[in-house]
């Protein structure tokens, strides 16, 4: 029998140089004679290990990481050796069992508990791994009885917003309609974030299994994954997976001979952050500029087309389809306080160990940092981490300590979001982050609202003059006063909350701004 | 087949498609390169819009480009996790060795620069993506090895047009 290779075919890995791994290895094994067969699986979400190789053995699948096509070659002389498990622990990049690897062995994985064992397009493999159990469970209970199931397990919204999903689901069941749509928000734009594009990479059936559930629930037979187009290797692994879930019955007309229908369509965005605003993005699926709408009417009673529509982030619904399958109460009995089951962390920017950790709530994100991160790539002390992409605060090291709930990070005045950690170090300049914050809103905010659309370009200019020293006290009473301006005037999060990153860099790294110390810049 | 027949016929295809006019924009781009002024009324005259309706939505999408633009599109991560990582100096670098800022194509039309918030590669900072390649870790002088291999690829292998 062939030797099992696994090389993955997530974006960080081809990133790194996987495809030519993939090559180096065929090519290698065609000289030596030795008879390989190559799985393109997913990423374990492991990136610092990134492009990880995996060989299955006697004993289990063993890893080598981060290989590049240099290593290819002794890595191959490893497995033409009549003693495989022995030679393979003299390897330098040898990494023992995958499996067994503390960073995957102390996480809690329900969402991703697929995640790059396997091809993630073939529908078997997901099948063998008791995908679409959860799918066949929902289709012997009534819309009700989903919803309650999901009530019950406390999920609430993935993308940033944490609303419960079982009260969304109610709403849109209660909603009478013909018509009515579940739309996945896979406009993942956050900086420091990536597990949406893990699972949709990774296991994307399970997406795909979650909004079947979703359309079954409330009585929608449209489905639609609004996608950004950053993220071309998650759209060709999405479009492949609908038609092979298509084919295999689990999708369009008569979803496993049910009676009922379920069509899903992947739509492209076209490079707007704010389109990851649910209104936002509903605009921009009826094929509109992407502007905010005013809530009420809450997209649930009149959403897409006007018409009562499920807006769930990739995780939510991805955890849909575990939570179906192990049961509501497994996973409640994960997490702490109203933060209930798994947060999908993903651990970025200068950070040495980075990736995707999924965790009960409840830790610190001191203890991510450490114990998964080992601090900076460049080695040198941490000095602010943003938490919650660019609308996240920026937390200094007293601040550390706060667990990872979605109201512990509320009382600080920041935020969990969708669970991304960017982390600094001491060569951070903050004024230029504070100021990036404000730039950032000027580039993508919609347009809509004035405290937004104005706010954030005064507050470019305001931040500079503060920065040059012009009138400062006078300018920082300004920039506190546009900041509530912004905050409180704003229709959606994006004018909302661009205050938090430059009010938490004022307040905690005020030196940066010339303020006190007088620091040059 | 020239450009405004190429138009017409994908206006044909995605006129009944519900919310339509996105997927058409990114059709027009795929064959095209980009979404040329004189799509613009053909297309309003076709989903039923006005054409300031339509104006307005081409203009609010950062990209779709109304002018042609180079064999590939290099884009550099502006986001924050890339920052972390020196994405600034990357961006300098990129600007001044290529002779161009943001939004511009260089002289020999072989690339153009863009700047993009997040690819999702925030573990293996700075990204940056061209064509449809996203590229990790990403110094000076990889970029550099970049823009040397696209300059020695087959005019074949552009970019959007692709």
């Amino acid at each position: 029998m062939s030797l099992q290779i696994f090389v993955p075919q997530d974006t960080t890995a081809l990133a790194l140089g996987a495809e030519q791994v993939a090559s180096a290895l065929i090519q290698g094994a065609r000289k030596l004679g030795l008879d390989i067969e190559i799985t393109r699986n997913g990423s374990r979400g492991m990136f610092w290990l990134e492009p990880l190789m995996e060989v299955e053995t006697e004993t289990g699948r063993i890893g080598f990481g981060p290989v590049n096509t240099a290593n290819v070659e002794s890595i191959l002389s490893v497995l033409n050796s009549d003693s495989v498990e022995t030679k393979a622990m003299e390897h330098p990049l040898y990494l023992g069992e995958v499996s067994d690897i503390e960073y995957l062995s102390k996480q809690q994985r329900l969402t991703f508990k697929r995640s790059g064992i396997a091809d993630p397009t073939c529908i078997e493999s997901y099948q063998h791994q008791e995908g679409f159990s959860g799918l066949a469970k929902a289709l012997t209970m009534t819309g009700q009885d989903i919803v309650d199931e999901l009530k019950n397990s406390g999920l609430r919204g993935r993308g940033g917003a944490a609303f419960p999903a079982g009260i969304k689901w109610q709403t849109v069941l209660d909603t009478p309609g013909e018509q009515k749509y579940i739309v996945c928000n896979a406009d993942e734009g956050d900086s420091g974030t990536f597990a949406d594009r893990l699972l949709m990479e990774s296991d994307p059936y399970q997406l795909i299994e979650g909004m079947t559930i979703a359309g079954l629930a409330v009585g929608a037979n449209q489905g639609y994954i609004y996608l950004r187009s950053e993220y071309p290797v998650a759209h060709k692994i999405l479009n492949l997976t609908i038609e092979r879930a298509t084919k295999a019955g689990f999708l369009g007309a008569n979803v496993c001979d049910s009676g009922k229908d379920f069509f899903l369509e992947v739509r492209l965005g076209a490079g707007a952050y704010i389109c990851g605003e649910e209104t936002s993005l509903l605009e921009s699926l009826e094929g509109k500029r992407g502007m905010v709408r005013a809530k009420p009417p809450l997209p649930a009673i009149e959403g897409l087309f006007g018409k009562p529509t499920v807006v769930n982030n990739v995780l939510t619904l991805g955890a849909v389809a575990s939570i179906l399958e192990q049961g509501s109460n497994t996973y409640k009995n994960f997490g702490m306080g109203r933060s209930r089951g798994t947060l999908a962390v993903q651990l970025a920017g200068n950070v040495k160990r980075g990736g995707l950790i999924e965790l009960a709530f409840g830790v610190t994100l001191r203890e991510v940092v450490d114990n998964f991160g080992q601090g900076t790539f460049s080695g040198r002390p941490i000095r602010a981490i943003q938490m919650g992409g660019p609308l996240g605060a920026f937390l200094p090291e007293s601040q550390w300590d706060t667990p990872l709930d979605y109201e512990a990070f509320a009382a600080i005045r920041a935020m969990i979001g969708h669970g991304g950690i960017v982390v600094f170090d001491d060569t951070v300049d903050m004024a230029a982050q504070a100021r990036f914050a404000m730039e950032f809103c000027v580039i993508e905010s919609c347009g809509k609202c004035t405290p937004c659309r104005i706010g954030s370009t005064r507050g470019v200019e305001v931040i500079d003059r503060i920065v040059a020293n012009e009138d400062r006290d006078n300018n920082l009473i300004l920039l506190h006063d546009l900041c509530d301006t912004m905050e409180l005037g704003s229709l959606c999060a994006m004018g909302g909350m661009t205050p938090f990153p430059v009010r938490s860099a004022l307040t905690y790294f005020e030196e940066d701004f010339g303020i006190s110390s007088r620091r040059d810049h | 087949m020239d450009i405004n027949s190429n138009v017409d016929q994908l206006i044909k295809q995605y006129k009944t498609l519900p919310g339509g006019l996105l997927p058409l924009l990114h059709a027009v781009k795929d064959a095209v390169g980009y979404v040329p002024d004189s799509a613009v009324a053909p297309i309003a005259k076709g989903f039923n819009l006005s054409r300031a309706e339509v104006h307005g939505v081409i203009s609010f999408y950062h990209d779709f480009n109304t002018r042609p633009v180079g064999r590939h599109t290099v884009q550099i991560c502006r986001a924050e996790a890339c920052q972390s990582m020196g994405s600034r100096d990357i961006e300098a670098h990129a600007k001044q060795s290529l002779g161009i800022d943001y939004g511009e194509t260089t002289a020999d039309g072989l690339v153009t620069l863009e700047p993009v918030y997040c690819l999702g590669n925030c573990a293996c900072s700075p990204s940056v993506r061209v064509n449809d390649d996203i590229h990790a870790r990403v110094d000076r002088s990889r970029f550099d090895e970049l823009m040397e291999e696209l300059s020695h690829a087959s005019p074949d292998a552009s970019g959007v047009g692709s």
